[in-house]
């Protein structure tokens, strides 16, 4: 209670909307807040925030470094890094420049990606429409998904061989999973009136299917899709220690058995570096395909 | 013209202690270019019957038939205007306008200028690229009613369309629906709960007893044609012969239920 007050005194400094100024009251009927500390304001902005945040990172990593505290075999300084950078985007490492790295791993992303969405989209619409189709797909879903892809990784190899196909295989399984669940989950809550809706104006079957059904469940398809695509990306050093001859995984993997730590630094960096853009690019799509998500 | 029969339909479920009869042994007809009403308390079964002439529900005994056909399901020749407006967000309101005649195959041209129509006979007009979650809930049910009506359906069925509408737009949208039945002359079924509502929009009013439901009393009425011959209808609301309706339509409906569950607007 008392600590909740303390929090309503706290932040007075939120400004007023906008919409305030409309009203046809008295300027001194409005409470005025008192001015917030120009430093406040600015670390009240959230982007800003996080922009702060990654910088002070960035100078304490490069503080303990220039400082010595810690061997550069453990923790290289950020310009050994920065010229590691350039080092492998020009010359390269492991017979590969790190763009050559980055399409390769980026590729089978992409494959396992779309093999993923033109099986797992199918089925979860099925499972999604029909009770019985589900009770027989629910229990092989669930238990394969909670499996850590490591654990059957040897499998795989002992399956398929330590070709481009496992890795791809891999990568596939570990989207498949959140994209036939969360399609499966947008097709059976598809408001009940606008099927009824549809029907009432001569909707047969199958049209319900691709007029009113998919685009119902459209915004679960891409939510799962990008919680495929996260995962597809971290699993991806996984796939990579399959015999490959690229990839940013492989190339992380393989510097670190030559304890080359700069590249392993670099590597870790790109990926996340890439995760991040990926989510982006996902999130971008979202907001232009079903821009009425949350709105209706 | 068409004509919708309900024969004898009984609509029962199964319930947590057996069977649970919505109703039994009903029967009423919507005549071609009627503006049919039901009214009842929420719970009588008035939805029910809804989805049963929509042909969303199949009747547990008798029959429902269009021009002597059995409905065995829904179809575009019974159109329906849900209360929660049950558009498709991924649609502009044109778009959703012009759905009936997508699933048609109508060329684009034509799709577009039958939509455009019913869009302006809904006082829509210039709409046709908003957002659906960019309108009013009074305008997202004019949308729904322009959809319903682009399927030229022999019988549009109405599902409590103004039910979650404020007061105002409430007002507006019984004129509306009004001028719409009058100058498309289509055959209405409509379900409410709200008694003024109900009666000046029907020419043939249904009062429906709760559960089990049963046609109380029918009553034939003329104010919405009043309305359309040029009276206001907030004068016709204050019309003696409308208010000792109002009056009658509630003692009787009373004498079934406790106060407060009606409406008053």
């Amino acid at each position: 209670m008392s600590e909740f007050d303390a929090e309503v005194l706290v932040f007075p400094t939120v400004e007023l909307p906008g919409e305030v100024d409309a009203l046809t009251l008295p300027a001194a009927a409005i409470p005025q807040p008192p001015r917030p500390l120009p430093w406040r304001r600015w670390l009240a902005q959230p982007r800003l925030l996080s922009l702060a945040t990654v910088v002070a990172l960035l100078a304490l990593w490069w503080l303990v470094t220039a400082l010595q505290l810690v061997p550069p075999l453990f923790l290289p300084s950020p310009q050994a890094v920065l010229g590691k950078f350039h080092q492998v985007a020009t010359v390269g490492y492991m017979d590969a420049t790190l763009w050559q790295h980055l399409n390769a791993s980026l590729a089978r992303v992409a494959v396992a990606l779309l093999a993923a969405s033109l099986t797992a989209i199918p089925l979860g619409i099925l499972l999604g429409r029909s009770r019985r189709a589900r009770a027989i797909g629910d229990p092989i879903i669930e238990f394969y998904r909670p499996l850590p892809p490591l654990a059957y990784l040897p499998l795989i190899v002992i399956w398929f061989g330590i070709g481009e196909l496992s890795k791809i295989l891999l990568i596939y399984l570990a989207i498949f999973a959140p994209v036939v669940i969360s399609t499966m989950a947008g097709v059976s809550a598809v408001a009940p009136d606008r099927l009824r809706a549809a029907q009432a104006l001569g909707a047969n079957p199958r049209q319900l299917l691709w007029y009113v059904v998919l685009p119902s469940a459209l915004p679960d398809i891409l939510t799962g899709m990008r919680i495929g695509l996260g995962t597809g990306w971290s699993t991806l050093v996984a796939a990579e220690l399959i015999a490959a001859t690229q990839g940013l995984g492989f190339m992380v993997q393989s510097a670190a058995n030559f304890l080359v730590t700069d590249v392993v630094v670099l590597g870790i960096l790109v990926i996340g570096a890439v995760a991040v853009g990926l989510e982006l690019l996902i999130r971008a799509l979202q907001r232009r395909l079903t821009p009425w998500q949350g709105k209706v | 013209m068409a004509e919708l029969r309900v024969e004898r339909a009984a609509a029962v479920y199964s319930g947590r202690n057996g069977p649970v009869t919505v109703f039994e042994n009903l029967s009423l007809t919507v005549g071609a270019g009627r503006f049919i009403v039901a009214l009842g308390a929420s719970g009588c079964g008035k939805t029910t019957l809804l989805n049963l002439m929509a042909g969303f529900l199949r009747p547990s005994a008798g029959r429902i038939a269009l021009n002597g056909r059995e409905v065995q399901g829904p179809g575009a020749e019974r159109g329906v205007v849900f209360q929660h407006d049950a558009l498709f967000p991924w649609l502009n309101v044109l778009d959703n306008v012009a759905f009936s005649l997508r699933l048609r195959g109508t060329p684009a041209r034509e799709r577009q200028e039958r939509a455009r129509a019913a869009l302006a006979l809904v006082g829509l007009a210039g709409f046709d690229r908003h957002h659906v979650w960019e309108l009013s809930g009074g305008m997202r049910q004019r949308v729904g009613l322009a959809r319903a009506l682009t399927a030229d359906p022999e019988v549009l069925l109405l599902d409590e369309p103004l039910g979650a509408l404020d007061a105002l737009t409430r007002e507006q949208m019984q004129e509306l629906l009004l001028t719409v039945w009058a100058q498309t002359g289509k055959t209405l079924f409509m379900i409410t709960h709200g008694i003024e509502e109900a009666l000046l929009l029907a020419t043939d009013l249904i009062l429906l007893s709760p559960r089990p439901a049963r046609i109380a009393e029918t009553l034939t009425l003329d104010f919405g044609r009043r309305y359309l011959a040029g009276e206001a209808a907030r004068q016709l609301k204050a019309d003696p012969a409308f208010v000792a309706l109002r009056e009658r339509v509630t003692r009787t409906l009373f004498a079934y239920n406790t106060p407060g569950e009606f409406a008053d607007v």
